[in-house]
């Protein structure tokens, strides 16, 4: 079971209070956690990543074990612990502001 | 008709406001969908409790919500604008090619006749089109491919597809104006289009007259006279009396004729309400005086609308979509301010009150007149 940390504003859009626990087959990855992610939460599409390019959104970043993997490739498998279940994987919206 | 509701769009969230017909005491409901901006919200004049709302942010991108019961719950639907076949180049602010992308909705335009069919126009300058209630949109995309389009260049907001009009008595006819490109006509149902920018002078543009580059910044159409249309540009309030063939400058004796907002009497064809601002460097009304200007000439001849309006020290803006009309016998006239202050009147614009006074800025205001 993957778990997944939603920011406000898309804990309210998919209307969930904390974590999201996920089902995900074959090898955790970005792309494998948002694709899941996305299935039971259709709304989400298009908020996290483009429709089109399957890219992250330019002010969304995903932190896990206290490292940014934003910039890994979204096919990288995740860390064990976020496989696992031991640790959540984060979804962030990035912080701006004055 | 029984009532009113009016929909207000702002930074950081909807708005319903619904009175009884006296248009005096009002309920407020919201924030609807809290902390994300909200450009336009609009009713089907066919189905009045179905709304569509326009949500968006920099971090999440653009989210659809509809409405089924005139605003009290919700549901998201389609998202995805993508713009037909491979969408090329406009200008940027810099003069430099720049690639078409998706930004977000600025306005809904519903079909008079079927609660599932809606006009989008969206950043970067498009037209879209739901003919399922908002689940999938499609691209028009004669408007974008249209021999200008790859000239277009944003204005300050951004190049933006503000404003549709439909024609009511001709459903092949529809108009829509794009900042900085100007205004287009279809006369094939979105087909093919052309620019109808004649009489237009900007000073901001290389060549004043030009086709295309002309700021427009609204424009608006009686619906018993569709040949008829006005216009605030950037500068000048204009007339168009050959549905947009041509168009002459009815400024008048305006303190200022730059503005956003204009908007057309319910019952009065020739009746034409702007809210003037001091200038495009100063985006706030003349000498701090808030006040509605209204000809019942059909332009040119103009009168200060202040009763019930704050006169000293207020330094607010009204955006193009933030000001409507109701259907009443007696025409309502709504606008809303980037103070947050939504003012009403009852009675064609001789009063005001404010409804609101406190909410975040106003992006948009529309009025449904309930049976």
């Amino acid at each position: 079971m993957i778990r997944v940390v939603l920011p406000h504003h898309l804990r309210t859009l998919a209307r969930v209070r904390g974590e999201v626990e996920l089902h995900v087959e074959g090898r955790a990855t970005q792309r494998s956690v948002l694709d899941a992610l996305e299935a039971g939460y259709p709304m989400l599409r298009g908020t996290i990543r483009d429709h089109a390019t399957g890219q992250r959104r330019a002010f969304v970043r995903f932190f896990a074990c206290e490292q940014d993997l934003s910039h890994e490739p979204p096919d990288a498998p995740l860390p064990d612990a976020v496989a696992s279940g031991t640790e959540p994987f984060l979804v962030v919206g990035a912080m701006a502001g004055g | 008709m029984s009532g009113v509701r009016v929909l207000v769009g702002t930074r950081k969230g909807a708005f319903v406001l619904t009175s009884d017909g006296k248009r005096e005491r009002w309920e407020v409901s919201g924030p609807h969908f809290a902390g994300w901006e909200i450009y336009h919200v609009a009713g089907s004049p066919a189905a009045p409790d179905r709304l569509y709302a326009s949500q968006s942010n920099g971090w999440f991108g653009q989210l659809i919500q509809r409405s089924d019961d005139g605003g009290k719950t919700w549901e998201p639907v389609g998202n995805e604008f993508a713009y037909d076949g491979v969408p090329g180049t406009h200008q940027w602010y810099d003069g430099t090619p720049h690639p078409w992308e998706f930004a977000r909705v600025w306005h809904f335009e519903p079909s008079p006749t079927d609660p599932d069919t809606v006009y989008a126009g969206v950043e970067d300058a498009g037209l879209f089109r739901t003919t399922d209630g908002g689940q999938t949109w499609q691209e028009l995309p004669g408007l974008r491919e249209q021999d200008s389009g790859s000239s277009w260049q944003p204005g300050a907001g951004g190049l933006c597809l503000h404003t549709i009009v439909l024609d009511p008595s001709d459903p092949e006819r529809i108009f829509a104006a794009i900042s900085a490109a100007g205004v287009f006509r279809t006369d094939d149902a979105g087909k093919t289009w052309r620019p109808i920018n004649r009489g237009l002078q900007s000073e901001g543009i290389p060549d004043p007259d030009a086709e295309v580059g002309h700021c427009v910044h609204r424009i608006a159409m009686h619906r018993s006279r569709p040949h008829v249309l006005f216009m605030q540009k950037h500068w000048d309030v204009m007339r168009s009396d050959d549905a947009g063939e041509s168009w002459h400058e009815v400024s008048g004796n305006l303190p200022s004729d730059f503005g956003f907002p204009i908007g057309v009497h319910a019952h009065e064809p020739d009746t034409v309400y702007v809210v003037p601002i001091k200038s495009d460097s100063e985006h706030y009304p003349p000498d701090g005086r808030l006040r509605v200007y209204r000809s019942r000439t059909g332009g040119n001849e103009w009168e200060a609308l202040t009763d019930g309006l704050p006169q000293s020290n207020c330094y607010v803006n009204v955006l193009r979509d933030a000001m409507a009309v109701d259907l009443l016998d007696s025409c309502g006239v709504y606008f809303g301010t980037t103070g947050g202050q939504v003012y009403a009147s009852a009675d064609a614009g001789d009063s005001w009150a404010p409804i609101v006074r406190d909410l975040p800025a106003v992006l948009s205001v529309e009025v449904q007149a309930l049976p």
